[in-house]
């Protein structure tokens, strides 16, 4: 027991005092910080105020009809020609002509630039021209702003599951998706990375030839256990780090961007109307996130949270059981390409299962991956903050704990021959058969 | 006994390894484990580090059946030596001699003694990488006896060694002999084995067919030849001899015989016939080497 206990400690330190493990850990926060606080930047950013000059041949459009706070519109006269040579050089970004049968031809707007017209500028000027327009269609059919207002209503719902027993839980469909798709990409993610980290630990071992001074002190299960228990480790303190750095970083970054633009609305009244708005616009871009606070706060925190950690380490020790395996077959990570596969095949087989438990959580498909051992990490953690009876989870749970005990022993017996086999090609046939040698 | 090792068998799903092998190896000896390759003697050798478990037959060590507690009373430094080669050689040697049961202050103190002995105090930062062939044989030979085991096993320790660190090596191993650690030889460098062991034993085949002490091995592998350097010429026939060869010797002045004694033939029967007929210079029993045993036994078993 102690000298597995020291296996862990020599597989967690040696890894963990890497560069590399330290790279990793800080830069996937950053870009999930730059991510979530990018647009924040963007829209808060103080915007360039881009010209554009208007002709009117509807005579509809008077000048304080154009007051737009990221345009500045100016009704101009004269030959439409003459302009369209002349414009830039006056200074505008963009000339528009709005023909004089607009209310009759609304695809008759023109609009000139030099330079290529950016998207958001053209439908700005769309936008301004068409809300001038539908004004005076709404006023033509009798039909006053107001009302028209009134008729803008915007319906949205609130999904809320019932249990069995009658208890209400509101819960975001769509925020617990993106919940399930974050948690079921991890578990698959750290399936693959720290599976291969075991097998190339035990190719490392064998090909360096030190195996067989350390099973001469220690037997070879331990040493295979020791290695995946230390691997396994370092994963939970790589999570740890990356949930503990992305909380502290967007907190502070939110805080960051909150604190002065307060500050400025109260300061600088001049411009209070403007900085409303951005105000208002950080406000909306943040609104998934609050969307997405709403769903942690409705689904059952500690229950996702144990169940994550039960299905990372059960799901991880059985897969990282057979990666290990293979790696003792093997004598270079080029060779254990070929027998990988079949162990991938499982995982991404249950990622894919995963996008179609994601649409229907109570489909058959979606209940059988999520009580397989091989698929049901991934599987079940999609279901689950949608709402999963507790027998099923209890029977999910059974079947990997039962299933990892079966890989590891089948995976023990091949890793003690494997290891000390040298210059023979391996067969699938081959390693089948060391599952029966003797000791 | 350090180790008795009775009637041991293992088969392989092709072939038999080791086909009842007993041997007995003594207490602070140094014992010769000999044999071509692929004769089982990397068999045997990993069913005493207990890496595998014979299928017939019981091994005792120190009078008690061997078993996993026995481990940390064994050194064993494997033909292909191997260490993490990301790993600082200090820190190393310290899990190392952590998993043969030290503690690791008690590792720390050790391997400073042995780092100071060797004169390498300043490898203890290095990476195993960053060492050359040479230094990384000597770290591995520290690691193999660092927890001091009753008993040591060394395959092919020279081998990847220069000389001048193959004598110090062999100085060492002779030091923890004094010191009453028994050692398991194995080995193909029959010069080492004259230099070094006291017994021996020969696998071919996966079995025993040579063991003894080394002079007594030697005694009953003598052919009863003499050499013979001489001057003069041998005129009359010679009685219960046999004249093997006979050559001009060095200076040409005088000749090299070899001869044989038959049966119950004294060598002072040989010298009172050529005492009047020659002058006798040089006259020697042609003691086998360990070579000529190896390769004569092998060859016979085969």
């Amino acid at each position: 027991m102690n000298k597995i206990f020291l296996v862990i400690k020599r597989e967690y330190l040696t890894r963990v005092s890497k560069k590399s493990f330290w790279i990793a850990s800080l830069v996937a926060p950053l870009l999930l910080t730059a991510i979530y606080a990018v647009p924040i930047w963007l829209a808060t950013r103080d915007k360039e105020v881009k010209q554009v000059a208007i002709w009117d041949g509807s005579g509809l459009f008077e000048q304080k009809d154009l007051a737009d706070k990221e345009i500045a519109f100016q009704l101009v006269t004269g030959d439409v020609a003459n302009i369209k040579k002349t414009f830039d050089k006056q200074g505008y970004d963009a000339f528009a002509t709005i023909p004089a049968d607009i209310l009759k031809n609304p695809q008759g707007l023109k609009i000139y630039s030099e330079k290529n017209l950016s998207l958001s500028l053209k439908s700005d000027i769309e936008r301004m021209v068409q809300n001038k327009v539908r004004e005076i269609l709404l006023r033509n059919a009798g039909i006053s702003t107001l009302k028209y207002k009134e008729t803008q209503v915007d319906i949205s719902s609130e999904t809320i599951t019932v249990s069995k027993h009658g208890a209400e839980t509101t819960s975001s469909s769509g925020g617990a998706m993106i919940l399930a798709a974050i948690l079921g990409f991890l578990l698959y993610l750290s399936l693959l990375l720290y599976g291969s980290q075991v097998m190339n630990g035990v190719i490392e071992e064998k090909s360096s030839r030190i195996i067989e001074v350390i099973i001469s002190s220690i037997k070879p299960y331990q040493l295979m256990l020791g290695k995946i228990l230390g691997v396994g480790m370092v994963g939970l303190t790589q999570f740890l780090l990356w949930i503990v750095l992305t909380v502290g970083l967007s907190t502070a970054t939110s805080k960051f961007y909150q604190a002065p633009s307060r500050m400025a609305t109260v300061a600088n009244t001049s411009n209070s109307e403007e900085l409303k708005k951005s105000v208002a616009k950080v406000e909306s871009s943040t609104q998934p996130m609050e969307e997405l606070n709403k769903v942690i706060e409705s689904t059952n925190i500690p229950l996702i949270l144990g169940s994550f950690f039960f299905y990372f380490l059960f799901g991880y020790l059985l897969y990282s059981s057979l990666f290990a395996a293979i790696g003792s077959a093997v004598e270079s990570a080029a060779e254990a390409q070929q027998f990988t596969f079949p162990v991938m095949i499982p995982i991404i087989l249950a990622f894919i299962l995963a996008q179609f438990t994601m649409q229907d959580p109570d489909s058959n498909i979606a209940f059988w991956a999520s009580i397989i051992p091989f698929t049901s990490p991934i599987n079940m953690m999609v279901r689950l903050p949608y709402g999963v009876p507790t027998w099923e989870i209890v029977l999910s749970m059974a079947l990997l704990v039962g299933g990892f005990l079966a890989c590891s022993w089948l995976s023990s017996r091949i890793y003690r021959v494997g290891i000390l086999m040298y210059g023979k090609k391996m067969t699938w046939k081959e390693i089948s058969k060391w599952v029966f040698y003797k000791n | 006994m350090i180790l008795s090792i009775q009637d041991v068998v293992k088969r392989y799903s092709s072939h038999v390894a080791l086909d009842r092998v007993s041997l007995e190896i003594p207490k602070g000896k140094i014992f010769g484990l000999l044999g071509p390759n692929g004769a089982g003697k990397t068999s045997l050798i990993r069913i005493i580090t207990q890496i595998t478990a014979p299928d017939e037959g019981q091994i005792l060590f120190d009078g008690e059946r061997l078993s996993s507690k026995h481990v940390e009373q064994i050194g064993y430094l494997p033909e292909e030596r191997g260490l993490y080669k990301k790993m600082k050689v200090g820190e190393q040697l310290i899990y190392l001699a952590q998993l043969k049961g030290l503690s690791r202050q008690e590792s720390i103190s050790r391997l400073k003694d042995w780092f100071i002995r060797l004169d390498i105090k300043e490898w203890w930062d290095k990476q195993v990488d960053d060492l050359s062939k040479g230094m990384q044989q000597k770290t591995q030979f520290i690691s193999t006896v660092v927890h001091e085991p009753k008993l040591l096993i060394l395959d092919e320790p020279f081998s990847g060694f220069d000389p001048i660190n193959a004598n110090m090596l062999k100085d060492e191993i002779l030091a923890l002999k004094d010191r009453g650690t028994s050692i398991l030889f194995s080995t193909h460098r029959m010069e080492s084995v004259e230099e070094l062991c006291d017994s021996i034993a020969l696998i071919n085949h996966s079995q025993v067919v040579l063991t003894g002490e080394k002079d007594e091995v030697r005694n009953r592998f003598k052919a009863h030849q003499f050499e013979v350097i001489f001057e003069g010429d041998l005129t009359q026939e010679l009685q219960g001899v046999d004249l093997i060869s006979l050559e001009m010797s060095g200076d040409q002045s005088s000749k090299k015989g070899v001869f044989k004694l038959q049966e119950a033939v004294s060598p002072n029967h040989l010298l009172g016939q050529l005492i009047p007929q020659v002058q006798v210079q040089k006259f020697q029993e042609l003691i086998p080497s360990f070579n000529d045993i190896f390769i004569q036994v092998v060859q016979e078993t085969n």
